[in-house]
């Protein structure tokens, strides 16, 4: 079935696969999703962190993604909050990087001579990341199929060399190419599997529950806690003295830091969908989630990974 | 002469940025030809979404050769000066030439700047611009340092003439120059070499890009129209978005598509600004019935099922942003019609307007009380401008408005209306928020102004209570533009009415608002005091008459309360800042009329400053005034007086306005000229009533005459001290009859 790459493929599945194909095929490395709750694959360290810096890297993944304000009980046919991108991430940017994510298109059975695909000025910021970039929303028949973005800056920092950042909105992209119009009919697996499943038997009833959960039920006293402790661990793991005392190495806890910051976004979207945020006090737990991605950003550049000399 | 014919090939540019950058493209090379001593015959530069080009027709071969002569050091100077001249000028000691001249004899040089090749100078030039192109946002990409808009692939660059076409020699940061592009990225045949402008424009077209920003436009709207036609239909015209959409494509394919039976009845401007801002289509109207049924979107390809494919995804897409505007609209229409307008008013309590001005409710319920007080002023119903203001942003709570803030108070009307609230209500919803900007039309019906000043007012006045006013350059609540949205409301409806009282008003609710955790006996002294602001239009006095009555009374608790005390002590000079920054608006927007600005700065030294009308009509009258002969008459005699008043003024160190008395006046010059202020007073009171500025100019131009003969005749510093002060108040009172249209002082020239 993946080999017949100019057939249509019939299921969600089958699409993440053929861009795993793709994508391993034009040498990136395939990782996995980020085992943390963030708002896009963009907050996974392969690309935050990994954006940083002077060293080579080419990456791509899917990345659960929750925005739990967009949660519609699973009613919606086209609004979740729980949905897959696809992330893929190349330092530094090719030059034929638009003819690269032309490729992934035809390689999920969009036809390049049939469909009108456009490249439409979108220009990325994430307040919370501190990060920036250049670009454009892609359009295939006027509907937005990706984020195509240069980074500029990250953290704070800007980057050089400049990393190319592609994301496709998995289900949209696939319900597209699919042809369905609610995504809880998209087919999951193989249509003719043995045991066929639809997107909605796998999620429709976690989109309902976290729905009543994420709007109604979250604790936000509890949360509003869990923001300030994850607030003040990143600070304290970033204020240990670099020399670890048992090993005797120099080991920057960068990373470590750098999952309390995505903890304190996630807390604050689940905070923003309770409604318990105005508007005022949004700007200023932005502010405190950037402060976060800064610190551990000027870490990461302290480290091999971030192309730190030893 | 050869031509020059520049290619910057990039990846997409924001269609937005496009015109401005083949017109800089343009500019910065051409005057850099020209600085370096070429000229050329035209001109012309373009831009698609993925290349900037420029031709440039019949350029000079090469720049001018420079001749000049220069003298050196003196024929004997030390070896040395001379090896320095030599060197600077760049010739041999057997190249001098020896002269006299009157102080002595000297070296001299000729110096022979020789003309550069074009190709060399193109290779600067080009070079400078691409380094330095004033793009709006610009970014790095790979590893690269170059900023470009998106990342730049190839520059073509050819100089051609009768010899043939001859690349420019030219690399930046990797990328070098050459003679080959590219077509459409989808339906073009790969790279290709190209010679000239006209070999490369008739290629591109060849492989499916037109050049042209304009022609591609042009194609747009004639093929748009065309099938609109057809089917007896007419496309709606949008010019902004016929420039972006022919930025977006380098080979325009207009298609025409259905709008689904279901969302046909949705108001017009939603289907509009959803199918534009959304999908950038046009919208295409049945002229009959005035209803939007199809739209036009344009593709950048043509493919094999003529366009089929994309127009069955466009119209997916669209079906399922309409299906969204749908459901907001039929919601929105529900909750109108089943709990009216206020239910949403109240759901703004839950809306921060701003964290020290309070909720969006706070705000709105301020504005109507200040409606309502405003109204009789302007012609409208009290009670109707009321409501009208409750419900004027409960839009602001609908669904639709949420979606499309654009929208905003056109949703109002609407709502409105299925609310089954009065017309002149619902218009208020839409036009309250107008006007906008200086050219944005300005309301005229009776409750829709009530409401837009009431709205501008509680703005100015609650940013000013609460110290945000605007600096610099900076004024991020458009404060400049509500203050003169209040003038233009003014003048444009001709409304005669003393902001003060309203500005007062609104200042003292601000300060309710800041200390609504009082106690309630303080509050109720501040309704008091607006009742009384309300009733007498002093503050002043209505803060007295607050103080009497509450002393009188014996509720002493509140009466000594500090929150009176403070109101008391802040609004008056708050009020008088908020009216200085109303001086300044009117005086830019009477410039712009070309009102002089001494003549604005004269009559604002008049009392009734709030005016706004009145000072207007004031500083017209006197403008027109000044350009006559008696304005010159008025301005000299008084000046002539005042001067000499000013002088004995500072000399005594006291201020003569004491009446000065006929019966002291000795001379005949004198005699008259207190008959002549007997006579001209006579006729400037009722022309000063009647606002007649003209007429009561006119009579204070007609004392420069006995004022003049009087300082003939007369010695003003007289022996007897008596006759001394009544000629110096004889003066004052001329500088008093003068000064009442406007001070005169303020006059330049």
């Amino acid at each position: 079935m993946l080999d017949s790459t100019t057939a249509k493929p019939r299921s969600f599945q089958e699409i993440i696969l053929r861009l795993q194909t793709y994508w391993a095929a034009k040498g990136c490395a395939i990782l996995q999703p980020y085992d943390m709750e963030v708002g896009a694959g963009t907050f996974h360290p392969a690309t935050t962190l990994r954006a940083l810096g002077s060293n080579a890297w080419a990456a791509a993944y899917v990345q659960p993604s929750r925005r739990p304000t967009d949660g519609r009980y699973g009613e919606n046919p086209n609004r979740l909050q729980h949905y897959y991108q696809y992330q893929v991430i190349i330092k530094p940017s090719p030059p034929d990087l638009q003819d690269l994510y032309l490729g992934s298109l035809q390689a999920i059975g969009i036809d390049m001579d049939l469909h009108d695909i456009r490249f439409v000025e979108d220009d990325w910021e994430s307040p919370t990341l501190g990060a920036w970039g250049l670009g454009w929303e892609v359009w295939c028949d006027g509907m937005e199929v990706s984020q195509f973005t240069y980074f500029q800056q990250v953290g704070g920092h800007d980057c050089a060399p400049v990393s190319g950042e592609l994301t496709y909105g998995l289900e949209r992209l696939a319900m597209y190419v699919l042809g369905i119009d609610h995504v809880m009919d998209m087919p999951f697996n193989a249509p003719d599997a043995p045991i066929p499943l639809s997107y909605g038997d796998v999620f429709r009833q976690t989109e309902e529950e976290y729905s009543r959960w994420n709007f109604d039920v979250a604790d936000t006293e509890v949360l509003l806690r869990h923001f300030e402790e994850a607030e003040a661990e990143c600070a304290a793991i970033l204020a240990r003295p670099e020399e670890d005392p048992k090993t005797g190495r120099r080991i920057v806890m960068a990373h470590p830091a750098y999952d309390q910051c995505i903890k304190a976004s996630h807390i604050f979207n689940l905070l923003d969908a309770r409604g318990v945020i105005s508007v005022t006090e949004r700007q200023a737990y932005i502010g405190r989630v950037r402060a976060l991605a800064k610190m551990c950003a000027d870490a990461f550049v302290t480290t091999r990974a971030g192309g730190h000399a030893a | 002469m050869p031509d020059l014919l520049i290619e910057l090939f990039s990846e997409e540019i924001p269609a937005r940025m496009q015109a401005k950058a083949a017109e800089d493209l343009k500019k910065k090379v051409t005057d850099g030809l020209v600085e370096a001593g070429l000229t050329y015959a035209g001109a012309a530069g373009f831009a698609t979404p993925r290349r900037l080009a420029l031709a440039v027709e019949g350029l000079t071969a090469q720049s001018p050769t420079l001749r000049e002569e220069r003298r050196g050091p003196k024929v004997g100077a030390p070896d040395k000066a001379v090896e320095g001249f030599l060197r600077g000028a760049g010739v041999t000691r057997d190249q001098l030439e020896e002269r006299d001249d009157k102080k002595g004899r000297f070296y001299y040089a000729s110096v022979v700047t020789p003309g550069r090749p074009a190709a060399e100078i193109v290779t600067e030039v080009l070079e400078a611009t691409v380094r330095g192109f004033p793009w709006p946002k610009s970014m790095r990409w790979g590893s690269g340092s170059l900023r470009w808009v998106r990342p730049l692939h190839r520059i073509l660059c050819v100089l051609s003439d009768e010899s043939g076409d001859h690349v420019v020699d030219l690399e930046i940061d990797g990328i070098r120059a050459g003679q080959t592009t590219e077509g459409h990225r989808f339906m073009g045949d790969g790279a290709f070499d190209v010679t000239s402008f006209h070999d490369y424009e008739t290629r591109l077209k060849r492989a499916k890009v037109i050049l042209s920003a304009e022609e591609r436009a042009d194609t747009i709207w004639h093929d748009a129209t065309n099938m609109a036609f057809a089917q007896g239909l007419e496309v709606v015209e949008d010019k902004g978005l016929l420039r972006e959409v022919a930025g977006l494509v380098e080979w325009p394919v207009v298609l025409m598509g259905e709008i689904g039976a279901d969302f046909l009845d949705l108001p017009p401007e939603v289907l509009q600004t959803s199918m534009k801002e959304h999908q950038k289509f046009f919208s295409v109207r049945n002229p009959a019935t005035g209803r939007i049924e199809k739209f036009v979107t344009v593709a950048n390809i043509e493919t094999a099922d003529h366009g089929a494919t994309i127009l069955a995804g466009n119209q997916k897409v669209l079906a399922a942003r309409l299906s969204d505007a749908k459901f907001f609209w039929e919601n929105d229409l529900r909750v109108a019609q089943d709990d009216g307008l206020t239910a949403w008013t109240a759901r703004l309590d839950n809306v921060t307007f701003h964290n020290k001005l309070g909720s969006q409710k706070d705000r709105i319920e301020r504005i109507a009380r200040l409606a309502r007080e405003i109204a009789p002023k302007v012609g409208a119903e009290p009670d109707q401008a009321y409501l009208a203001a409750l419900v004027a942003k409960a839009d602001l709570s609908s669904e639709m408005v949420y979606e499309f803030p654009e929208l905003q108070g056109l949703m109002g009307r609407y709502y409105a209306e299925a609310a089954g609230l009065p017309a002149d209500v619902a218009a208020a919803c839409q036009e309250h928020y107008a006007p906008l900007g200086p050219s944005d039309a300005v309301p005229t019906a009776p409750v829709s102004v009530a409401v837009a000043m009431a709205d501008k007012i509680d703005t100015l006045t609650g940013f000013w209570a609460i110290d945000e006013k605007p600096t610099g350059s900076k004024d991020p609540f458009a404060l400049r533009r509500a203050a003169l949205g209040v003038i233009r409301l003014v003048l444009v409806n001709g409304l005669r009415m003393h902001l003060d009282r309203f500005i007062d008003a609104q200042l003292v609710r601000h300060e309710k608002h800041a200390h609504r955790d009082a106690d309630d006996a303080e509050l109720q002294v501040l309704d008091a005091l607006l009742d009384e602001i309300a009733e007498h239009g002093v503050f002043g006095g209505a803060l007295r008459s607050v103080r009497d009555r509450l002393s009188g009374q014996d509720t002493a608790e509140a009466a000594q309360g500090t929150l009176l005390r403070s109101v008391g002590d802040q609004v008056p000079d708050l009020s008088t800042d908020l009216l200085a920054f109303f001086h300044d608006r009117l005086k830019v927007h009477l410039r712009e009329e070309g009102i002089r600005h001494d003549v604005i700065d004269a009559c604002l030294e008049m009392e009734g400053g709030d005016d706004i009308a009145l000072l207007v009509s004031r500083s017209q009258a006197l403008q027109a005034f000044m350009s006559t002969d008696d304005g010159e008459n008025l301005v000299q005699g008084f000046k002539r007086a005042n001067n000499i008043l000013a002088q004995a003024e500072e000399k005594d160190g006291v201020e003569y306005s004491f009446g000065p008395d006929p019966k002291f006046a000795e001379q005949e010059a004198e005699k008259a000229l207190f008959a002549a202020l007997d006579a001209a007073e006579a006729r400037i009171a009722p022309a000063m009533k009647a606002e007649d500025y003209a007429a009561a100019m006119a009579a204070m131009a007609g004392l420069r005459a006995p004022i003049d003969a009087f300082f003939e005749a007369v010695q003003v510093n007289a022996e007897n001290q008596v006759v001394r002060r009544n000629r110096l108040n004889l003066l004052a009172r001329i500088r008093q009859t003068c000064l009442q249209v406007a001070d005169l002082t303020q006059l330049e020239g």
